[in-house]
């Protein structure tokens, strides 16, 4: 079975993480362990809370040149992506760097209120495996306040203020770093068939 | 939610058990439901916090996002609550008693958890806010207008608020329309309508005349009486835009 590492991230979201993954009747570890994580087939960098909270506590443990480093398949969720990026506005802080781009503040207006909570068409831009078997304009759920521009790696995009709103990045892929601005362990089916993309595929 | 079971009052009185919690949360879900929000309303009147064994079971089956209310009134609650797989906190009546809880919950947990339930009561035109409305012996007005409540807690950090309009609660003659309207233009947050739901029609008129992020009901689904995949399906013809 294709093993699966959640980091540790101190974050909140990791047991339904966890739960998302059993319901795929797959076993996935919590773990801040370097070598766990390292030698893990997929690893998940989860977060909720503030980007400089969460690039502490990786650093903290000791993770963020390990998490650099990793060479399998790795899928940031949320706060999790935008630690991926070179920076986050969220209090001016310095991010992983693994990823080109810059985590922006969304623009609150009277249409469009930060933070972003709710379900969100998502719009695919370019083919990619973790996308297999979903329709475009798919539902996801979103719940945040910083995001990605769109960039070259832009897989997906949604708009927090509907259809005509400024996009942001929903999926990204940057070589074997994959993430979602979206909760997939929170999104339906739709999420689901997000993670079992992730898992699919050679370990 | 009392006493681990799922109840529901009219204008806060009178609870009637309704079901098991587990049961109704994956029917909800199974119906289309976008987001379930569990409150504890014995939790704050009888000064104990939530019972929280419920919240890992509900988490391992929910596949859509769900809120726990009732009794979170420090951040080892909420760390507890959030650890257990929920994805919100809801706080009201600790939010009144100590309003910079909502800052705190907000510098560790991130606005995008915090959700604040406020219970408005309209007397001659004025909106009051009101604690303690688990329970009819204890509830009060506050001295806070509903405006101003709105205000802080924004300020304070509430990336969510649930506005509770207590003249509708359970009587489902539809929602406060003109409260929700005024009270949503003074908010860069989600609003999200509660109480008066009685028919599908209510949900259109709350979407299209008041510009809430969402609308919160219970009676009705329930009962039974509002089946959520038929109103999904009734708000989308009429042009409203929802999940399917």
């Amino acid at each position: 079975m294709t093993s699966v590492a959640i980091i540790d991230s101190g974050g909140a979201n990791i047991a339904s993480l966890l739960f998302a993954f059993e319901r795929l009747q797959h076993k996935a570890v919590v773990t801040s362990d370097k070598v766990e994580i390292q030698t893990a087939d997929r690893v998940v960098l989860p977060g909720v809370g503030a980007a400089r909270d969460a690039m502490a506590r990786l650093q903290r443990a000791g993770l963020t040149d390990t998490i650099r480093g990793l060479t399998q398949p790795v899928l940031g969720i949320c706060l999790g992506m935008q630690l991926l990026c070179e920076r986050s506005e969220e209090e001016d802080t310095e991010c992983l760097g693994i990823v080109p781009g810059v985590a922006t503040k969304l623009q609150a207006t009277s249409e469009a209120p930060v933070p972003n909570m709710g379900w969100c068409r998502t719009r695919i831009r370019r083919d990619h495996a973790l996308l297999d078997g979903l329709d475009d304009e798919s539902y996801f759920y979103y719940l945040h306040s910083y995001a990605l521009p769109v960039s070259e790696n832009t897989v997906a995009t949604a708009s927090h203020s509907g259809q005509d709103g400024e996009e942001f990045s929903s999926i990204i892929a940057h070589k074997n770093f994959l993430a979602a601005q979206f909760h997939p362990e929170r999104s339906s089916i739709a999420g689901a068939t997000i993670l079992a993309n992730f898992l699919r595929g050679k370990p | 939610m009392r006493d681990g079971v799922v109840v529901k009052g009219v204008q806060f009185r009178a609870h009637k058990v309704v079901g098991d919690i587990l049961e109704l949360a994956e029917r909800y879900c199974a119906e289309g439901a976008d987001e379930l929000v569990f409150y504890d309303i014995t939790a704050s009147p009888d000064q104990r916090s939530v019972d929280r064994a419920w919240v890992s079971k509900v988490a391992a089956m929910l596949d859509i996002p769900f809120c726990v209310a009732g009794g979170i009134k420090s951040l080892e609650d909420a760390e507890d609550v959030l650890n257990k797989g929920a994805d919100k906190i809801s706080i009201n009546t600790p939010a009144l008693a100590r309003p910079e809880l909502i800052n705190e919950l907000a510098r560790r947990f991130g606005s995008q958890c915090v959700v604040v339930g406020i219970d408005s009561h309209e007397e001659a035109g004025a909106y009051r806010v009101y604690q303690y409305t688990g329970d009819v012996k204890r509830t009060t007005a506050t001295t806070r207008t509903t405006a101003s409540w709105i205000d802080e807690v924004q300020d304070r950090g509430a990336g969510e608020i649930v506005l509770n309009c207590m003249n509708q609660d359970g009587v489902r003659n539809g929602y406060d329309v003109a409260q929700l309207r005024a009270m949503r233009q003074r908010c860069t947050v989600p609003l999200i309508a509660s109480g008066g739901a009685g028919d599908r029609q209510h949900f259109v008129d709350v979407f299209e005349l008041t510009g809430v992020d969402g609308a919160l009901a219970a009676s009705v689904f329930h009962s039974a009486e509002i089946i959520i995949s038929d109103l999904k399906r009734y708000l989308e013809d009429r042009q409203v835009s929802v999940r399917l």
